[in-house]
């Protein structure tokens, strides 16, 4: 039993529970979510169990017991670890092309495909 | 000696696609009847020698050989029989040799059912294909052998990793292959067509078929994957828009758009150009994803082989492979026609407009997924394209594409009315409007999501209802099969997004620290914790949670999630005990011991409706095989026929 | 002649995906470089009584090199740093990250010690505010304070050679 424990805590990815105040938890664990690990960077801050991550959830707990909103934490880990570490690309002047340019593309095959079917009538 | 003897019989394979490829293309280039007809045998022995060597691969897997280096890293003696054979295609080498093998079985099956095709279609056809099987030998062997030697073989492997020992994970490549491959003959028809630079309504009449089935493997493969991500990893997620889950959708999206712009071409012999480019696209997404998955260019869960040299190697071939039939396609496209003749508003139309959603929608997958590359390669930083960015423009451009749903298979070939659309819809939309706001309030509180997703989901069933019982109506007898199939596809649809509205919008966890005798509530059932005992399997070691499900003070069942150790690599692993039911899964899933008096920590899900969304995949599935199997395929090509469908 | 735009649009994706082969999608680039380096006042390893704050090197170059005794790939750098101590080119300094003060000492004590000096932290509280989030890392900080230049992974000769130390003479200037 032990034996499995030890290794299971070396070995494993997966998060450790929570803390007392259910309410802060499930705000420390909704903004988890959306945050990439570092460390395992195909687990969410939420679900990782990488020491880092705790270590950045408590950083979060923390900073949401002293008052803190969303914003100003995500801008806290933004500031050290850089967009990387979000899930959501922010919309900035890099990412114009990323949040329009599916909506330019469907304006555009709209377009195209209504010019190609009056033509065909013709 | 069996390494040996795989090793050889690739080579041979290889030298026979070489000549697969030259010939019966000179041969339809020159007309010269005898080198085109040398695309069939050589076809087939390629096959049969591909299958050699992987019949070898297998054995030696079967009978635990470790002087392969690839048998001693992906297997182990403890590991059961069907997983030592599973493991043949559980690397990086052996599952690029199972995509060479499903190549040359595509590549049988076009040489025994084209016996209808002109001549020299078939022999371009079948060089096509040939050089894609020359491209993937080729790789095979210089990069990526699977039959090398070790000089000082281990006494054990290193076991195949636990995560693939699973009966679903088994399935998964083969089918996801099955599909990718499949599109290289739609791939082949489309190129063979501009090089011989004519495409009537007959090539995409013998398209259909081809594309129809391989769209329902990879349909199925997708579907596999997602489901043994639900069940296995323990997240409760079934999708995370990781690029390689994206490099298989892709695929799928963009050859829906195929089958459906297929169906225009083959009806009006109109919009072939658009065709062929689908064509080409489909089968270089699925090229795409596969380096993508082996390169080490992204991120991702599955991280292959990331080998920068082998993904040198595969983007010359996409880059010969792909670039040189868009090269193709910007020299003949033009040569291949115009043609049709169908109104503004028509079911021509409304399948073309889905068309363009859909494409759309695959263009900014393909986006998202490589826009981190994009920005870095750049200069410009680094930054995470994730599942809130996917859902979002996805969900965007496919509302649209699922109201469409319902109208194009209502409205007329070649010329529709958009009032009298409406008129025989009205009540349609009525009901399906009315039920989605009023429904969520009888499940749990409204919420506007799913409101929208409940009434697409009825509006694509209750339309689907609506033209089957005009049809009967007008006395027009018994449907051909194709028609069943795509209601039943459109179906399977619209189940899936009911699936997937209703898990999402109502969907609950819970993730507690459970003592002995501990209960937790949720979804309106009790979970008792019961303790964890240490049970050994057969390659591994696991802590055994049990936990009953009480309702009502009634114990319904009684689940025992596990968390296992594996024995040859020390891997750990969840294994999820999930109860499902029609309208609900229970999901739980095994943390960690916590403290010091055998507590642990146990995370609850309640998913409403989760099956349906893999009920749905496998309704399209079927609606797809049976399109496939309708009567105008089966039977030989004769005069073009009249009915509708 | 659009026809020729998928191919003008694919030809532009290879370029990028072999781009993309030269880089390391797991790495993550500091966004603080040309920022100020984060202050901090920490206990020195080797005497706990003292601390030692960044602003101490203002008029500097020194480099700051992130370390744990259970690190695997620290050992890695450990010769290259050794040289580079006694070299003289550059100072380095080490923060000692989420590690027993004992184990650290009796790590210096056999492999040699490479730092004018380490600070302890213990809780990784510093390391979060530089944005390590794997050891060893390794900052090239300049007479003003700003971070020029972040390691990530060991140090190694080539590194040193062709990139630390040009800087590392020109910001001296």
């Amino acid at each position: 039993m032990k034996r499995l424990a030890v290794v299971l805590a070396i070995f494993s990815c997966f998060r450790l529970f929570a803390s007392d105040n259910r309410e802060l938890e499930k705000r420390v664990m909704a903004l988890s979510r959306q945050l990439r690990c570092l460390v395992c960077q195909n687990e969410t801050l939420a679900d990782s169990q990488a020491e880092l991550a705790a270590d950045l959830r408590e950083q979060i707990r923390e900073q949401m017991k002293a008052g803190r909103n969303d914003k100003e934490i995500v801008a806290f880990l933004t500031d050290r670890y850089g967009d990387f570490v979000l899930y959501r690309p922010p919309l900035k002047p890099r990412t114009y092309v990323l949040w329009f340019g599916p909506f330019l593309l469907l304006g555009g095959g709209l377009f195209a495909l209504y010019r190609s079917l009056k033509r065909l009538g013709s | 000696m069996l390494a040996e003897i795989g090793q050889f019989s690739l080579i041979v394979a290889l030298l026979i696609a070489v000549i697969q490829v030259t010939l019966p293309m000179i041969g339809a280039t020159r007309g010269k009847r005898s080198w085109m007809a040398v695309g069939i045998p050589a076809g087939r022995a390629q096959f049969i020698f591909v299958a050699v060597a992987f019949g070898c691969l297998a054995y030696l897997f079967v009978t635990n050989d470790f002087s392969v280096l690839n048998v001693a890293s992906n297997s182990n003696s403890q590991l059961p029989v069907h997983y030592r054979l599973a493991a043949t295609w559980g690397s990086h080498e052996g599952s690029l040799l199972l995509w060479t093998l499903i190549l040359g079985f595509w590549t049988l099956a076009v040489t025994l059912f084209s016996g209808h095709l002109p001549k020299e279609m078939v022999a371009r056809v079948l060089s096509v294909m040939g050089s894609i099987s020359v491209g993937f030998l080729l790789f095979l062997l210089l990069t990526s052998n699977p039959f090398i030697r070790l000089s000082s073989p281990p006494s054990d492997g290193g076991d195949l990793n636990p995560l693939l020992q699973d009966p679903a994970m088994v399935l998964h490549p083969p089918m996801l292959y099955m599909g990718y491959v499949g599109f290289s003959v739609a791939f082949a028809f489309a190129i063979s067509a501009l090089i011989g630079g004519r495409l009537d309504a007959n090539w995409a009449r013998w398209s259909r078929p081809w594309t129809t089935v391989a769209w329902t493997f990879l349909t199925g493969g997708i579907a596999l994957g997602s489901f043994w991500a639900y069940y296995e990893l323990g997240w409760g997620g079934w999708w995370f828009w990781d690029p390689v889950e994206n490099a298989s959708f892709m695929p799928w999206l963009v050859s829906t758009a195929l089958i459906h712009s297929l169906a225009v071409t083959e009806k009006r012999g109109a919009f072939k150009s658009w065709t062929v480019l689908l064509a080409i696209a489909a089968f270089s997404l699925s090229l795409l994803g596969t380096f993508l998955v082996r390169s080490g260019v992204l991120t991702s869960v599955h991280a292959f082989a990331t080998d920068p040299k082998r993904g040198i190697f595969i983007l010359c071939f996409l880059g010969i492979v792909i670039g040189g039939s868009l090269l193709l396609y910007a020299w003949r496209a033009k040569q291949v026609g115009l043609g049709g003749n169908f109104d503004l508003v028509s079911r021509e139309s409304f399948l073309l407009t889905n068309n363009v959603l859909l494409a759309v929608a695959a263009a900014s997958v393909l986006l998202g997924t490589l826009y981190p590359l994009f920005i870095e390669v750049l200069g410009m930083g680094k930054l995470s394209v994730g599942p809130p960015y996917f859902n979002t423009i996805f969900v965007a451009v496919m509302v649209p594409a699922m109201f469409l749903l319902g109208v194009g298979p209502t409205a007329r070939w070649k010329k529709a009315s958009l009032p009298e659309l409406a008129v025989r819809l009205r009540w349609a939309f009525a009901a399906s409007a009315i039920a989605g706001i009023v429904i969520p309030f009888l499940v749990s509180g409204w919420k506007p999501r799913v409101s929208l997703g409940l009434s697409l989901a009825l509006w694509i069933v209750i339309t689907a209802a609506v033209s089957l019982w005009e049809r009967l109506k007008n006395g027009m007898g018994p449907q051909p099969r194709s028609y069943y199939g795509m209601q039943l596809a459109h179906v399977g649809v619209a189940v899936l997004i009911a699936g997937i509205t209703l898990v999402t919008g109502y969907q609950a966890e819970k993730d507690v620290r459970m003592d002995i005798g501990d209960t937790v509530n949720l979804g309106g059932y009790d979970f008792r914790f019961n303790g964890v005992t240490e049970v050994a399997g057969a390659n591994y070691l696991a802590g055994r949670a049990e936990i009953e499900i009480i309702r009502n003070g009634r114990m319904v069942r009684t689940m025992y999630p596990e968390k296992r150790v594996y024995n040859a690599s020390g891997n750990a692993l969840t294994e999820t005990a999930i109860d499902s039911g029609l309208f609900r899964d229970l999901y739980l899933s095994l943390g960690e011991p916590v403290g010091q008096n055998r507590a642990w920590s146990v995370r609850v899900h309640y998913k409403p409706f989760v099956d349906w969304i893999w009920a749905g995949a496998v309704l399209m599935m079927i609606g797809g095989g049976l399109a496939a199997s309708g009567r105008r395929y089966v039977k030989p090509a004769g005069k073009q026929r009249k009915v509708e469908s | 002649m659009r026809f020729a735009i998928p191919f003008v649009i694919f030809l532009l994706l290879v370029v990028f995906l072999a781009a993309g082969l030269l880089y390391d999608p797991h790495e993550v680039p500091s966004p603080l470089i040309n920022k100020p380096a984060p202050a901090f006042q920490l206990a020195q390893l080797h005497e706990p009584g003292k601390t030692f704050s960044p602003q101490e090197m203002r008029g500097q170059v020194w480099l700051l090199n992130t370390w744990a005794s259970w690190c695997v790939s620290c050992l890695e750098e450990h010769l290259v740093l050794a040289d580079l101590a006694r070299s003289g080119d550059v100072p380095i300094y080490g923060l000692n990250y989420k590690d027993k003060r004992e184990n650290a000492l009796a790590l210096l004590r056999e492999l040699g010690n490479p730092y004018v000096l380490s600070v302890l932290d213990t809780d990784g509280r510093v390391g979060i505010d530089y944005g390590v989030y794997g050891v060893p890392e390794t900052y090239l900080i300049d007479k003003n304070g700003l971070i020029r230049f972040k390691q990530i992974g060991p140090v190694t000769r080539e590194i040193l050679d062709k990139t630390i130390l040009p800087m590392v003479t020109e910001l001296n200037q």
